[in-house]
């Protein structure tokens, strides 16, 4: 995992950014490189720090209810750029979502209560994903 | 407040027999009965400087703390029907919560809106909007509570024209407006205008209000958000007792007199889950608000004393796994907030870890306070825990850290509370703070320290409960783009754009108090967009340096 780097974001409007920076600072001790763009990000934004940082993820934080229209418009703009950066969100996110989520392209969704642990594993498993393909 | 003064009791009896006393039966379940309060002869006593015990002699026994649940979402009208609920269900105070987009002073239709209409509160974009939220509900009797910030002078502005268009006159208005600008840079992070251009409508505001609104509470000073976003109980209470002191200052640089605003500033507290934490800083708030306001700020009014405060249980306590788990989360915290003294309160429902409440959810919510306002007897008596040498004791630590808090403020601003909470935010000083406590508590989740219910722990039941939750759709986005359509296609250009040359010119010149303008463009139809990107245009915007 030795210096892989995940920028993380805030798309929108919403500032409640205490998940961000703990899981930021989770990843950071886990030994990846965090980028962090800080609030009221576009999804054109996030994608173009992603491609210009060369990010190996994108982790999304939302809890204002609007990832349905959000995330998946972050995958989109990171495609339009020719890019194949994998888009992880994190945040209040019910489980009638996560189907359609991943439909659109979100690689993966951790919601509230994940542990410390079990969101680095999964990221990891989002990064070794996406190096074979 | 004449009557027998030889003794604090003595003192204490005579406030208490001069109020007025509710109707229920003051005995315990087994007929014993009650005192209003016990302490010794020459103790403390609440109404009694310096409030430590409450800050009225009778409290919950004249009157229960008001049942204030915070709604909003969709469109004015979606939120009018549920504030008509809330009513009609015993709810006895009204308190609303704005989208996103409202919330940063946008339009619904701005682009960056996109997908955060009426999600996780009410539109409201004109005049318009607030004339349907409020339809029906009379506005000289409910007391009304709004949860806006940045853009609190304008929706403040649009909520007094529509009760004036609805015949209430606006000193009749009572009510509360958040209007708590300096923890939005801390820790809420919905802050459009810099700092100091901010504190600027926040002063008008309080000059209005004193001069023209003696019902109405113009800041609620609020560390909820503050510990919603990370910090501990002490930098909760700390930082907001600051930020309190701060508009105090602010005030007082534009030549109020100290009496004749402080009566009106109110506060908000998160009840988290600790149970007695919280109970004792409630209860340092209290002394030490009454003693800053008097031995530094010169109050003499008792009312610029006494910290009132508003309370929510902590929606950061509630899981997402098994979520009925969090009905008993909620009452204990709720419980917290009334031994503590609260005047209003807020229960959070057990599915808003994952959405806005539904009907049901909000409506169990209401009925906790019910349950510990009408079965348990708790409100017969005032600051049960008073005298408790745990309580005691962790009350004095409690206010001796806010106090170590304060002198590093204090030192920040050169002797200025003001200066110091502005350059604390300019220098990220209260963010990091935060951001260091919560991850700091999140270290010991995941190492076991501490055990949450369902999360790191007693997690058999998690896969089976699954709840009815609220769903918003695209659709309500829809309706209130077209809404705001008709709004603009059917006023008068030319007296918007009259009022917001005025508002421009105005806010160029700094001894201007802007609500009488702003009044006049909320009856134009001027949107809060309108009107706050007119300010922006000569106030700036802030922008936080993103940092982990």
């Amino acid at each position: 995992m030795s210096g892989e780097r995940i920028l993380v974001a805030k798309v929108g409007l919403d500032g409640h950014d205490r998940g961000v920076k703990v899981v930021a600072r989770i990843l950071r001790d886990a030994g990846y490189e965090v980028i962090y763009t800080g609030l009221f990000q576009t999804p054109e934004t996030v994608a173009a720090a992603a491609v210009d940082e060369d990010a190996d993820a994108i982790g999304l934080s939302m809890l204002s209810g609007a990832h349905m229209t959000l995330a998946p418009l972050v995958v989109d703009a990171v495609r339009a750029r020719g890019a194949d950066i994998p888009v992880i969100l994190g945040g209040t996110v019910p489980d009638h979502d996560l189907d359609e989520l991943r439909a659109k392209g979100v690689a993966t969704v951790l919601t509230p209560g994940t542990t410390a642990e079990d969101i680095v594993k999964e990221v990891q498993r989002v990064l070794d994903g996406s190096q074979v393909a | 407040m004449s009557g027998d003064t030889s003794s604090p009791r003595a003192e204490w009896e005579a406030a208490f027999s001069a109020s007025p006393t509710r109707d229920a039966e003051f005995t315990t379940l087994s007929g014993i009965p009650l005192d209003p309060v016990y302490g010794p002869e020459d103790g403390d006593f609440p109404g009694q400087y310096p409030y430590t015990r409450g800050p009225y002699a009778s409290m919950y026994r004249s009157r229960l703390w008001t049942m204030r649940m915070f709604a909003g979402f969709g469109t004015a009208e979606d939120t009018n029907w549920r504030f008509k609920e809330i009513i009609k269900a015993g709810g006895t105070g009204l308190s609303t919560a704005f989208d996103m987009p409202t919330l940063l002073g946008l339009d619904s239709d701005d682009p960056m809106s996109l997908g955060e209409v009426g999600r996780c509160g009410v539109a409201v974009d004109s005049l318009s909007d607030m004339e349907d939220l409020y339809a029906g509900i009379d506005l000289g009797e409910v007391t009304t509570s709004m949860t806006i910030n940045s853009p609190a002078a304008v929706i403040f502005s649009m909520f007094i024209a529509q009760a004036e268009k609805a015949g209430v006159q606006r000193a009749r208005l009572g009510g509360t407006l958040q209007n708590d600008i300096l923890k939005e840079y801390q820790a809420q992070k919905e802050f459009v205008f810099p700092p100091r251009q901010s504190m600027r409508l926040v002063r008008d505001t309080i000059d209005f209000t004193a001069a023209e609104m003696p019902r109405w509470h113009s800041v609620s000073i609020s560390g909820y958000h503050i510990r919603e976003a990370g910090s501990t109980a002490v930098e909760e209470l700390a930082f907001t007792l600051a930020n309190g002191f701060a508009y105090v200052e602010l005030a007082l640089a534009a030549g109020l007199d100290v009496d004749a605003f402080a009566p009106r500033l109110s506060f908000f507290f998160n009840a988290h889950i600790d149970f007695f934490e919280e109970i004792a800083k409630y209860r340092a708030a209290r002394r030490i608000w009454a003693r800053w306001m008097k031995d530094r700020y010169g109050a003499t009014d008792p009312r610029s004393m006494q910290c009132r405060f508003h309370t929510q249980t902590a929606g950061v306590s509630l899981t997402a796994q098994q979520p009925e788990v969090n009905i008993a989360r909620t009452a204990i915290e709720a419980l917290a907030g009334v031994l503590g003294g609260t005047q209003s309160l807020h229960t959070n429902s057990m599915d808003e870890a994952l959405a806005l409440p539904t009907e049901k959810a909000a409506r169990i919510a209401l009925r906790t306070q019910q349950v510990i306002a009408h079965e348990t007897n708790v409100a017969h008596v005032a600051d049960p825990l008073g005298g408790s040498y745990y309580v005691e004791s962790l009350t004095d630590e409690v206010e001796r850290q806010a106090e170590e808090i304060f002198a590093h403020l204090e030192s920040l601003g050169n002797g200025s509370l003001l200066e110091g909470v502005i350059t604390g935010i300019e220098e990220n000083w209260f963010q990091g703070r935060i951001s260091d406590s919560a991850y700091d508590l999140e270290r010991r989740l995941n190492a076991g320290q501490r055990i949450t219910v369902g999360v790191n722990g007693f997690k058999d039941g998690n896969e089976e409960d699954q709840i009815q939750l609220l769903r918003i759709t695209n659709e309500d986005e829809l309706r209130q783009r077209k809404r705001l359509d008709s709004v603009r296609s059917d006023r008068n250009q030319d007296a918007v754009a009259a009022a917001l040359d005025k508002l421009r010119t105005e806010a160029e010149d700094p001894e201007v108090n802007l609500m009488p303008t702003l009044i006049e463009a909320s009856h134009a139809y001027a949107t809060v967009g309108e009107m706050m990107s007119t300010m922006a245009g000569v106030f700036g915007r802030h922008v936080e340096v993103p940092s982990i």
